[in-house]
């Protein structure tokens, strides 16, 4: 089974050379500590940046320049700034090649619901919905179940949808699933010491697994 | 043959730029009143009008309706308005961390109105570029498309969003003109433009005011058209909603 950082890791092996990323906020944001060496990627916040580096070192924090999570970071050399139609604008036609995000809920048609639940204060959905919408290439990164140990990956979600049939891979700490187009979870990987039975019972929605499912290299 | 055609001999007049200066905030926003519709540009703390909103709170409208992506906190932001009750209603995309603006949503004093972050900034940009409406696929399938218009292209859905009309909007900038250019500063910049340009009136505070020549045409972000006032800012606090570095490693 792996922890918040082992997702992170096994979603780093998703990027390839090249790539704009967005990353949400969470488990998402762990991803950029695993970029492999030699992959270049530019990563996007979408409140108007490409080109995200590191947080600053003490003392030279600049208020004027936050991402997405409003965290102080810095710019990188070839880094541009840009108004937010502009940075809404690369996501909708499909500039950013990845989106990795967290999620409450994922059906087995690729729905994904991450930004509201009823009884409880709602805060908005800020650029998700516009991100799953238009991302030709986003990754789940959440676990497998909830703190009530209810399963994550359903039949249909239960709560308020951010987008529709829009999630094609999910990476949970058992599992690498992709969605099938014609619905259902494929089992692509296990987590290290994690059994197809045990993933099958936490798998609420319909689960396709070979007999032979191999486990996740995590180097 | 060239023949020169004058038809307005620009050369005559030593100074055809439009002074749109005012002397403070409470100048600029003398005529925002009760009920009004205001834009305020920032993304959580960042770049926000903090001058234009100390006087807004300092005249005491009422029953404003603010189209903000976010909400400010308790003590800074739209929060200080929220905590004297002069926002009727909040059209944002998010709008977490403020205990006040929970407290009023949920007793039913505050309205707020959620869509997504893209939508929002789009819905800007097209009342600036003059464009009715806008298509796009965020929240399609989802209840923020209830009511809404939903035109199919090229096989993907896509809703129909009206451009925002607001009476006013007021937006912060690093450097502008009497003329009313502006120029952003990094992630700072993010909704200001936008919104700049969809106001009935705009309203820009600037960090630095400076005389028309002193910026690079090149580099303005937002054409001095778009600014109806402007105005040199003072006292900025430029709060840092969470600051994070790293430790550096010596040697």
């Amino acid at each position: 089974m792996l922890d918040k950082n082992g997702i992170a890791r096994r979603i780093a092996k998703e990027i390839k050379d090249g790539y704009y990323v967005n990353l949400g906020i969470g488990i998402p944001t762990l991803v950029a500590n695993y970029i492999p060496a030699g992959i270049n990627v530019v990563l996007q916040s979408e409140n108007g940046l490409l080109g995200m580096g590191p947080f600053p070192f003490e003392g030279e924090e600049d208020a004027d320049l936050i991402n997405a999570g409003k965290q102080t970071i810095t710019t990188l050399p070839g880094s541009s700034t840009f108004d937010s139609a502009m940075s809404f604008g690369m996501i909708r036609s499909q500039k950013i090649d990845l989106t990795i995000l967290g999620a409450m809920e994922v059906s087995e048609r690729g729905d994904i619901a991450n930004w509201k639940i009823p009884g409880k204060m709602v805060k908005g959905m800020g650029g998700a919905m516009d991100l799953v919408a238009s991302a030709k290439n986003i990754i789940v990164a959440m676990q497998h179940m909830n703190k009530a140990g209810e399963s994550k990956l359903l039949t249909d979600c239960t709560l308020p949808l951010t987008g529709v049939r829009c999630i094609k891979k999910i990476v949970t700490e058992l599992a690498v699933l992709d969605v099938l187009p014609e619905g259902g979870f494929r089992l692509i990987e296990r987590a290290p010491g994690v059994s197809v039975d045990f993933i099958q019972q936490s798998t609420s929605g319909k689960l396709f697994a070979e007999v032979d499912v191999m486990e996740m290299d995590l180097n | 043959m060239r023949e020169a055609i004058i038809i307005y001999n620009l050369a005559s007049k030593p100074n055809i730029m439009i002074n749109k200066q005012v002397s403070d905030a409470d100048e600029a926003i003398r005529d925002i009143e009760d009920g009004k519709t205001i834009m305020l540009g920032g993304f959580g703390l960042c770049g926000i009008p903090e001058n234009c909103i100390s006087a807004l709170v300092r005249k005491g409208v009422r029953e404003l309706t603010c189209i903000s992506n976010n909400a400010g906190v308790d003590d800074f932001g739209i929060g200080l308005m929220l905590k004297t009750r002069q926002v009727k209603k909040m059209i944002s995309s998010y709008v977490g961390e403020n205990a006040e603006f929970e407290r009023q949503l949920l007793s039913g004093e505050l309205e707020v109105e959620l869509i997504p972050q893209g939508t929002l900034a789009t819905r800007c940009m097209a009342a600036g570029y003059g464009m009715p409406a806008i298509f796009t696929p965020a929240g399609v399938g989802t209840e923020v498309a209830e009511g809404k218009e939903i035109r199919n292209f090229n096989g993907k859905d896509y809703l129909m969003e009206y451009a925002f009309d607001a009476d006013f909007a007021l937006v912060k900038a690093w450097k502008g003109d009497t003329a009313g250019n502006l120029i952003f500063r990094s992630t700072s910049r993010n909704f200001n433009p936008v919104m700049a340009m969809a106001g009935k009136i705009t309203i820009a505070e600037v960090e630095e005011l400076v005389q028309p020549g002193e910026l690079d045409p090149d580099q303005i972000h937002t054409p001095g058209v778009y600014v109806h006032r402007i105005f040199q800012g003072k006292d900025y606090e430029k709060r840092i909603e969470q600051c994070t570095v790293r430790t550096r490693i010596n040697p």
